[in-house]
């Protein structure tokens, strides 16, 4: 079975019929080309398929692809004009916060919805909003210290 | 003594470079961070196919026949390949044991071997062509732990000859006996009679969980047989073993072998040596297509962990606190395959003693076949086991003896220049000041409240395996530096480190010199990344591959300015006298007239002697050395690392903050491997939590208050500038120092990860006592 859907994204309107049955992972990167949304627990454990629907963070890994129908989505490749990706970018290379990179993207967006929704005071609200993406390489300290630089820059919210 | 890898010295011109010593931006990062940099699983060649791979549902059973008659039907699929389509082939392969079939052929032997692969155009179709398949088994029994294994009465896993694989470098190998693949031990001294004549004794019986890598991408490859030609893009640390493996498996020469390696989300030894490539080709070869295979977290798990082991060891002290014996046990479940068990049985066999100096020592290693899935290399692989079973023996002594752990330490550890093993290099850095370090960044003397403690540990981590590097730097006429070499970039930084080297001898900023991944076609050797080897040692290939460029330019502006070379100085990229000078672009064109060419450099890094085999290593020691101060809460048994300390001793630091890096991860993954990863398998063979689900690594909320890096530069390493490995001793050292730091806190724990269970139950244990 196939459905019609309609939706945006990364800024781009989208019409046209997917399986009822195809995850939202695969549509964006076998059908829409989009390799920085990554593939590897699917169980919606390790955070690198990543993206925004209407903004906040979903594992594209256990999210049908049908189920956009109407949304906004957007992947790290619709992200990288912004000042958000700038700032986020420039803290992460300054802490050399990256490593093999799988994850990255997945982290960027996650970090990108905690702005101005969620509680990010303190580095132990920070360690409990971002504890959905996971990373192997780095250890962690690099990348909270560089998020904390960038959630630094925007007004808090209580949570 | 020793693998000698020292190069010529320096053209005579004073340089003065500009990139060694900085932490430089990641030439990668901004593409990772935009989610632009390619993975294999990101690459597409035309008219690839997607595979599936269908496993055995069984731990041992013989495979009585096999029906793929229906999948092949389906429409979508393009090939269904069994074990009958190798007719041709010797279909055998592995580095260390040539013992694994390309597919099960007659019988498994772990769940999750694979039996068949389709290749269909696309994934879905691939997998549910899957159940199309009606393969019968009869089962057989099952020896799915080292306990059963061992038996008398087990079954053999393997039972024909055994033979060799081509890159053991273990030396002459021992004849398998019953289950046990490979032996390795040594003995020094007259064991019984120093243990009967010491002061202390402590024993125990102790085991390491079977640890899963979980490098975020799983292994991935993407193989197209073109008949006479072979291209694998693989996610692979070893491309020029693969392509060696692969050659000899297929029958297609060297050169008409091309791996290509793509960035690789991270390795930690899981994509070391051959994985999924034989398979891959296998498929592509029936399919005349390219195809890939990108394995689930679930079939990662059985492509390769890290060993289990169980290990029975003593130590023996005298009153005054000399060291004086130790014996050393180990029993290592290398799963269905050897994959590298023989060297990490070796290895750990190595750093069985500790860096301490013994009247008598006798160990003995033996790695085993059992029915579960196979296991190889793993960040410290063998240094990891062991080394926090011996440390947590030398804290018991110091306390039965009543000395400081810390000054026990300082009295037996080796010095720089004593023996390490009879043959092998002697010691190489400076233990003592490496692990006052370490002590002090945990405030060892510190009064601490009921239930904290504080622990260290120390190791010995034999590294930079075989010393063969090539590299290949270009200067092209517009002063742009292409550096050419195999090492692959699994995340620890190696493309922004050899720029750095590159652009340190030409005294030019690193951001100009341009370093792609490994593709055996064009880049020159280099034979693995992995033993903490790439900066020591292809490093030292691409420093000799510069000074090669150097030289040439050199010449070129001797003959220009008529000035002896040794009268030239060098820097910021121009090479002048007095007043005169020239760039490097005015003296590439000078050299080849019109505004064209290029110089090219080589490097070449090999053993000055020797047969090959490590044991007459190791290039360095790579050091293992951290601290920990943990709580323990005795209601719960829940362990809480409050901070930790590593200390790298790296010789020279090319990229400061890549170095710290380097230890933070191993430190997270250090947490991980003592505290709670653990995979669990049944009594048949069946790993219980093949999911992130249920296997748990360490997140955001397990890092440590505190965790600090030293970084030791004390200019002693065989590599570039001094520089020595690192990454991977701290995985090493922080279980080691966890366990005596539970310890120190009053819980003495010998089989690990310290889950909560496992903790209160030996405080109820210990109340018991």
């Amino acid at each position: 079975m196939t459905k019609e859907i309609a939706t945006t994204i990364n800024g781009a309107t989208f019409r046209g019929e997917v399986p009822d049955n195809e995850l939202l992972l695969d549509f964006l990167r076998e059908r829409v080309g989009l390799i920085g949304v990554r593939q590897s627990c699917e169980v919606q454990v390790c955070g690198v398929c990543t993206v925004l629907v209407d903004g906040a963070p979903i594992s594209s890994c256990c999210y049908l692809a049908c189920d956009i129908d109407g949304r906004t989505v957007e992947t790290i490749e619709g992200v990288t004009d912004t000042d958000f990706f700038q700032e986020i970018s420039d803290a992460f290379v300054r802490h050399a916060a990256v490593q093999c990179g799988f994850c990255t993207p997945g982290i960027v967006l996650t970090a990108k919805a905690l702005v101005g929704t969620t509680d990010l005071s303190t580095e132990q609200a920070i360690r409990e909003a971002m504890s959905g993406n996971l990373c192997r390489c780095t250890g962690y300290r690099s990348i909270i210290d560089a998020l904390s630089e960038v959630f630094d820059k925007y007004p808090q919210v209580d949570d | 003594m020793g693998i000698d890898v020292a190069i010529e010295s320096p053209p005579n011109a004073a340089t003065q470079g500009s990139a060694v010593g900085l932490s430089v931006e990641r030439v990668d990062a901004r593409d990772k961070l935009a989610g632009k940099a390619e993975f294999t699983g990101d690459l597409r060649p035309p008219f690839m196919l997607f595979g599936a791979v269908l496993r055995s549902p069984f731990a041992h059973a013989l495979i009585e026949s096999i029906d793929a008659s229906e999948a092949e039907q389906m429409e979508g699929v393009v090939a269904v390949l069994t074990a009958k389509d190798l007719d041709d082939l010797d279909a055998y392969y592995g580095h260390a044991l040539k013992d694994r079939p390309i597919l099960a052929i007659d019988k498994v032997r772990f769940v999750g071997e694979p039996v068949a692969v389709v290749a269909a155009t696309t994934w879905a179709i691939a997998e549910e062509a899957l159940s199309y398949i009606d393969v019968r088994y009869q089962e057989l029994k099952v020896a799915a732990s080292l306990d059963a294994a061992l038996a008398p009465d087990a079954p053999l896993i393997h039972d024909g000859p055994q033979r060799p694989g081509f890159a053991h470098g273990l030396g002459t190998l021992p004849d398998r006996e019953g289950n046990i693949c490979y032996q390795y031990g040594f003995a020094r001294g007259d064991l019984d009679e120093v243990f009967a004549s010491a002061a202390e004794v402590v024993e125990g019986e102790y085991e390491f969980p079977a640890v899963y890598q979980y490098s975020m991408e799983t292994h991935t490859t993407i193989a197209h047989h073109k008949g006479n030609e072979i291209i694998l893009w693989s996610s692979c640390q070893h491309p020029f073993l693969v392509r060696q493996e692969v050659s000899e498996l297929f029958g297609v020469s060297l050169d008409n072998v091309q791996v290509i390696v793509p960035f690789l989300g991270g390795g930690f030894g899981s994509k070391s040596y051959t994985k999924m490539e034989p398979i891959a080709v296998a498929i592509s070869r029936k399919a005349g297509r390219p195809v890939r295979i990108l394995n689930r977290v679930d079939e990662s798990m059985v492509t390769t962990r890290r060993h289990n082991m169980k290990c029975r060891m003593r130590t023996a002290a005298a009153a005054d606190g000399q060291l004086l014996a130790r014996e050393v046990d180990m029993w290592f479940d290398t799963g269905a395959y050897a994959d590298n068990g023989p060297r990490v049985t070796a290895t750990a066999g190595d750093a069985g003693p500790g860096p301490y100096r013994w009247t008598a020592v006798e160990v003995r290693a033996k790695c085993v076949y059992t029915n579960t899935g196979p296991s190889g290399s793993y960040r410290a692989f063998g240094a990891t086991h062991v080394q926090w079973i011996g440390e947590s023996q030398i804290d018991e002594l110091a306390r039965r003896l009543g000395i400081d752990r810390v000054e026990i330490r300082r009295k037996n550890l080796l010095l720089r220049g004593e023996e390490v093993r009879p043959g092998a290099k002697p010691m190489d850095a400076d233990l003592i000041g490496d692990l006052d370090k370490a002590a002090a960044a945990i405030d060892w003397d510190a009064p601490r409240p009921e239930g904290r403690g504080v622990g260290v540990s120390v190791g010995l981590l034999a590294a930079g395996a075989h010393p063969v590097s090539t590299a290949t730097v270009r200067l092209g006429p517009d002063g742009g530096v292409s550096v050419l070499v195999g090492t692959t970039e699994v995340g620890q930084g190696a493309r922004t480190v050899m720029a750095q080297i590159a652009a340190e001898v030409l005294t030019i900023p690193s951001s100009r010199v341009n370093v792609q991944g490994a593709d055996t076609k064009y880049t020159p050797y280099d034979r693995s990344t992995g033993a903490s080897r790439s900066t020591t040692v292809a490093g030292k290939a691409v420093e000799e591959a510069a000074l090669d460029v150097l030289e040439a330019l050199l010449e070129t502006a001797s003959l220009t300015l008529g000035v002896a070379k040794e009268e030239l100085w060098v820097a910021d990229g121009t090479i002048g006298h007095a007043e005169q000078s020239l760039t490097f672009e005015e003296l590439v064109q000078r050299r080849f007239g019109y505004s064209g060419g290029e110089l090219i450099g080589h490097g070449r890094i090999q053993p000055r002697g020797g047969s090959g085999s490590f044991a007459e290593g190791p290039v360095f020691w790579e050091i293992c050395i951290a601290g920990a101060e943990v709580e323990v809460d005795f209601e719960t048994g829940v362990v809480t690392v409050l901070r930790t300390s590593s200390v790298a001793d790296v010789g020279r630091a090319i990229n400061p903050q890549l170095v710290e890096r380097q230890d933070e991860g191993g430190t997270l993954q250090g947490i991980g491997n003592a505290l709670f990863e653990e995979m669990r398998y049944t009594d048949n063979g069946l790993l219980l939590n093949d999911t992130l689900l249920d296997y748990r690594i360490p997140s955001f909320e397990d890092l440590p208050a505190v965790m600090s890096c030293a970084i030791v530069e004390n200019e002693d390493g065989p590599g570039p500038f001094g520089a020595k490995g690192c990454g991977e001793g701290v995985l090493a050292a922080i279980p080691a120092a966890i366990v005596n730091a539970v310890a120190d806190a009053g819980v003495h724990m010998k089989v690990l990860p310290l889950t909560p269970e496992r903790v209160w139950r030996q405080i109820q244990q210990q109340k018991i006592n």
